[in-house]
């Protein structure tokens, strides 16, 4: 069971959380506009990493905010957590809303 | 009292002046306080304990903790009965009850030993083979399979007892209070760490306990029981024995069994049986010490052949030396001190053999004098048939010995000990995602990498030598405390005499037989023999995962604690692969079995999940209402008068609400506040219907899909004021969708200006629906004018009633005039009694689910979760037109693929069945599938109507709307039931909306 640190409320047990997938996926922001092909690619492909994944998770059973954290995939280390709209702490990740607004 | 034979004076840390009688198989002994149930039958000579689980051979006390594969008991009676206890870590009180498992019709005399003289029969991969083909043969097969391989019996009665767990946070778990566990734990409580140290035993001191070792002068006993109280002592460190370290998960969340003695007896007294400890720690330390292996060779299973560690534990544990002639077999020095041991309690060594060409110093030339010590060699054979009578030995070739004639030399004697090497204890540093690899210098797998804040010590860390594993230790504590933010080291010294380390382990993997190899045990647990890893290579089964399920070797309560090495070590040598090529099978929670109630703790019964009850519990309860889960509400299903049955209730409250009026509670509602200037806007996106232009004071049904397209939920939201809405879904997704609308509030929309919040439970909703709903309601109206010109269907109004301020919604799912009344939670019983005696005139009836759910289907309402499956667009429940057509909301894209639009889509039709069907039954016709086999569609939901006097269904069918006059056939569930049926329109009553709209 993870230890997350919610950015509002520090370190958690994972059981007061509900996990959201990947960070990474941003929704388009005129679907009309889009073809089938990169609809579903938004929808359903994910990058499944392996190492490193930006991924979102909600408090839900506590400040009820969502946030970004970064997880090895492999070991479970967790070593950020920001905020659901703001960028990655160091700058070069492309995490949803953040992002689409360029 | 009966004098214990194997007992030896002075020995032990066994209080013997307290006697304890217990039972095992019926026949009375006695023990001492502090026995185990395994040191207690040894004392009295009691070596036979139970039946393999295969062949039913005879079975013996081998091990002497958690290892042990023989020894399973079942203990206590009645509901505090236990099965799969093992009787080496089973402490004995007074009165304990215990018998063998696994034998049929008594230990002595087992029906099924006549497994062992077939054993051919049962190779490895028999279960597989036997029982592929034929299928219907499966009952036989298994009536068999579970006599014979029965594990103990499930008790039949209720457990008396309560199980608890506990959360603690702590800067350090130590797992194991051996020397090199108490030194760190001694070591970081002094630094003011927050300590918490785990041993499965009830003495702590591992392997050292009570042995010749003195440290700081004092004898290791002495030291131990020092260290122990100071540890005690301080305030912050917790010391648990009796507790196992099961579970090693994520991030250092280790969980731990604590095991509490449970008496047999009848009482009632309720008493905590074992205690889930749940520690969160920041550092954990691993000082699990490591396990003997056994030797393979023909007939190693015989009872009186025993792990040389486990015979040095229970000479300095409980002074009890298992046997008066003793041989002892080994590949390790380990086996010098175990004659030291034997000599001390007065036991006659008969002879020692030592596979090695040469000991480490020598010390075999120390005893030349007193037994026969043969270098080089490896037993080959034991005799006996109960027991052991006597044992060959024979010379070592490289690493597996080979077999000579018959006239191998027979030494007689009643206990052998055996010394296969040591495996470091590795299994809850590979749960936490440490890796091993093979080590030839000890033949055994040592950690290679350790994962974060998780550290090894002793001889879990392959660290043999005392002082060294000391100096080691407080190295790595050091390293803790100063992570932890301590930066005083306490300056201790620990000088220990008297130990002797372990060098090398010259490897034997098996005694090759000249005859077969079908009786030298390799995992005595699952009477996995030699001869079946030979098959199993020879079938091809050669990875060590696939071995180990087709031989079955390692599975099992014990897990193969001591069998896998040695069977790795066998399988190396036959497909000629390195043991680090072939590596281990995985490590598993848990470390040992836990007992379910420990797992349950106290969420049983009412609190195994929270239970939901509306405002209005009390009257429903009081009126006899019949109740139904919906998730983890209850809610009234139905409210029978005198006697009636299920249909003939729902039948009258339908009746009651089609021709008068009905009262219905509907409460569990989700509702949700919406507030802010951008609500509407938001709204608009989350249902496929637009909102923004909701006047205040109207109401509109939505219905809402996931990005995918898929119906998700529906229900009616109104405009309270400019900026303030309330949402309702349906009861069982009113949590899911507030937060999925807060994840695209926070996570997509955040510059949407919206608050939101879960208003369902703070107010009641009471539903009165019928013609007469409005005469009601005039009376509890004031002056409001509730006509239908002023308060028409779709619309909602505030109502003082009583002087509290309650919201009516006019909105309906029976088809009738309706009014959903929504009034603070705490008023909501009062006004329930109210409205039933103002109605009472019209004959108000109370109604549940049932009757709602069967008067919505009369009108060909859908409801989510019976017409929606998650694969299910809007237009195929016939909402097609609702949705915008250029706006963005959630699913549009998705709507608007080719591919989902087309005919052949499931649509929602009315059927009307010759008789009632069950739902999901399946829909079939020749005449539009072309195939009498071909579904083409299913019931999703079915009742007799009230209302018609007919049974009627809603279903969804390919192209169903285009069918609508069609005759199919419904069959299903059972083969044969099959019924003729009209397809429809799924609107059955008052298709026009007339009895709405008055
Ligand atoms: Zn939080």
């Amino acid at each position: 069971m993870l230890n997350i640190p919610c950015p509002w409320c520090g370190l958690r047990s994972e059981v007061e959380f509900s996990s959201g997938g990947e960070s990474e996926v941003i929704r388009p922001l005129d679907p009309l506009k889009k073809s089938d092909h990169e609809w579903s690619d938004y929808l359903f492909n994910r990058t499944n990493k392996k190492g490193w994944h930006v991924e979102r998770w909600y408090h839900i059973h506590g400040c009820r905010k969502w946030f970004h954290i970064e997880r090895n995939t492999i070991t479970h280390e967790i070593r950020s957590s920001w905020p659901i709209t703001e960028k990655h702490p160091e700058g070069n990740l492309s995490v949803s809303y953040s992002d689409r607004e360029q | 009292m009966k004098k214990q034979p194997f007992r030896v004076e002075g020995l032990g840390d066994i209080e013997r002046n307290r006697p304890i009688m217990f039972t095992f198989n019926g026949k009375t002994y006695t023990g001492f306080k502090g026995d185990t149930l395994a040191s207690a039958l040894l004392a009295n000579g009691v070596i036979l304990v139970g039946r393999s689980f295969k062949y039913h051979r005879p079975r013996g006390i081998f091990g002497v903790g958690v290892d042990d594969p023989n020894a399973l008991v079942q203990i206590g009676v009645h509901g505090r009965s236990t099965p799969n206890e093992r009787a080496t870590t089973t402490e004995i009180f007074e009165g304990l009850i215990a018998k063998s498992v696994n034998v049929w019709p008594s230990l002595r005399y087992d029906i099924l030993a006549i497994n062992n003289s077939f054993s051919s029969m049962f190779p490895a991969g028999f279960y597989y083979k036997t029982f592929m083909w034929p299928a219907s043969f499966w009952p036989i097969y298994e009536y068999f399979i579970r006599k014979a391989a029965g594990l103990g019996t499930v008790p039949k009665f209720e457990d008396p007892d309560t199980y608890e767990k506990k959360y603690v946070h702590y800067d350090l778990l130590i797992v194991g209070g051996g020397i090199a566990g108490l030194v760190a734990a001694h070591v970081s409580a002094k630094a003011g760490n927050r300590v918490i140290l785990a041993d499965e035993r009830a003495n702590l001191g591992g392997s050292k306990f009570n042995s010749e070792v003195t440290i700081n002068n004092k004898p290791v006993k002495k030291w131990v029981s020092d260290i122990e109280s100071e540890l005690e002592s301080i305030g912050d460190c917790m010391v648990l024995k009796r507790t196992t370290a099961v579970i090693h998960s994520d991030h250092n969340f280790v969980v731990l069994r604590e095991k509490i003695i449970k008496p047999n007896n009848h009482s009632s007294h309720t008493m905590i049986s074992q205690r889930l400890w749940k520690v969160r720690a920041k550092s954990v330390i691993y000082a699990t010490g490591a396990l003997e292996r056994p030797m393979v060779f023909q007939n190693n299973d015989l009872p009186g052949v025993m792990l040389g560690s486990a015979v040095t534990d229970l000479i300095h544990r409980y002074g009890v030396c298992p046997g008066k002639n003793v041989a002892i077999a080994g590949n390790n020095a380990s086996i010098y001190t175990l004659a030291e041991d034997l000599k001390a309690c007065g036991a006659n060594i008969v002879a020692l053999s030592d596979s090695r060409k040469k000991s480490d110093n020598n010390e075999n030339l120390a005893f030349d004098s007193e037994f026969p010590v043969f270098m080089g060699q490896a037993p080959i054979c034991a005799f006996g048939k109960k027991k052991i009578r006597s044992v060959s030995f024979g010379p070592v070739n490289i690493d597996t010995a080979i077999s000579q004639n018959k006239d191998d030399k027979k030494i007689d004697c009643d206990l052998l000990c055996l010394s296969g090497g040591y495996d470091p204890n590795l299994n809850l540093i590979a749960q936490a995602g440490g890796s091993v690899s093979f080590d030839t210098e000890v033949s055994s797998f040592n950690c290679q990498s350790i994962p974060k804040d998780i550290f090894l010590i002793g001889a879990a860390a392959g660290n043999f030598d005392l002082q060294d594993t000391i100096s080691k230790s407080l190295n790595i504590v050091k390293k803790i405390i100063k992570q932890n933010g301590t930066s005083v080291f306490p300056d201790i010294v620990y000088q220990t005499k008297g130990s002797k380390s372990l060098n090398a382990v010259s490897p034997v993997w098996y005694v090759q037989s000249k005859k077969s190899n079908n009786k030298q045990f390799v995992d005595l647990h699952n009477d996995v023999t030699v001869s079946d890893i030979d098959l199993s290579v020879r079938e091809g089964y050669k990875s060590i995962e696939h071995f180990k399920r087709y031989t079955t070797s390692g599975m099992g309560p014990d897990q193969g604690k001591i069998a896998n090495v040695n069977a790795l070590g066998i399988l190396s040598k036959k497909i000629d692969i390195n043991p680090q090529s072939i590596g281990t099978t995985r490590f598993r929670p848990p470390y040992t079995p836990i007992t379910f109630g420990a797992l349950a703790g106290r969420d049983l019964g009412d609190l195994a999940e929270p239970i939901r009850i509306t405002a209005l519990n009390v009257w429903h309860q009081e009126s006899k209402a019949v109740f139904e889960n919906v998730g983890q509400w209850k809610r009234p299903w139905y409210y029978p008068k005198n006697e009636e049955t299920m249909e003939a209730a729902v039948n009258r409250e339908c009746k009651a609400v089609r021709k008068s009026v009905g009262i219905f509670d509907a409460s569990t509602l989700g509702k949700i506040e919406l507030v802010g200037p951008d609500a509407g806007e938001l709204l608009n996106r989350i249902y496929i219907n637009r909102f923004d232009d909701l006047k205040v004071g109207s109401c509109r049904y939505g219905i809402i899909c996931g990005d995918d397209g898929m119906v998700i939920d529906d229900g009616v939201t109104s405009r309270l004021e400019d900026k303030r809405w309330l949402m309702t879904t349906t009861t069982g997704n009113a949590s899911k969708v507030f937060h999925w609308i807060d994840e695209w509030l926070q996570c997509e929309w955040p510059e949407l200006d919206v608050f939101l919040t879960s208003v369902s439970s703070h107010w009641s909703t009471i539903t009165i629906a019928g013609s007469n709903a409005r005469n009601v309601l005039l009376e509890l109206a004031g002056d409001v004018d509730v006509s239908n010109s002023s308060f028409p269907h779709h619309t909602w109004k505030i109502i003082k009633i009583f002087g509290v301020v309650a919201r009516v919604f006019r909105v309906s799912f029976t088809g009738e005039l309706s009014y959903e009344i929504n009034i603070p939670s705490r008023y909501a019983h009062s006004l329930w009694e109210s409205i039933i005696s103002i109605g009472e005139r019209y004959d108000i009836t109370p109604f549940g689910t049932e009757s709602l759910h069967t008067l919505r289907a009369e009108k060909g309402y859908i409801v989510v979760g019976h017409e929606t499956d998650g694969s299910v667009t809007p237009d195929d429940i016939g909402f097609g037109w609702m949705m915008r057509k250029r706006k963005d909301f959630i699913g549009h894209r998705s709507l608007s693929r080719e591919s989902i639009i087309g005919e052949k889509r499931p649509q929602l039709v009315g059927l009307l069945p010759e008789t009632y069907i069950p739902e999901g039954a399946q829909v079939l016709s020749d005449e539009i599938s072309g195939s009498d086999k071909q579904s083409i569609g299913h019931v999703t939901s079915s009742y007799n109507s009230p209302s018609l006097g007919i049974p009627i269904a809603l279903g969804l069918i390919q192209g169903g709307r285009s069918l609508i006059g069609s005759n199919i056939r419904i069959i299903g569930p059972s083969n044969s039931m099959s019924v003729n049926a009209k397809i429809v329109s799924h609107c059955f009553y008052d298709p026009n909306g007339d009895r709405l709209n008055v």
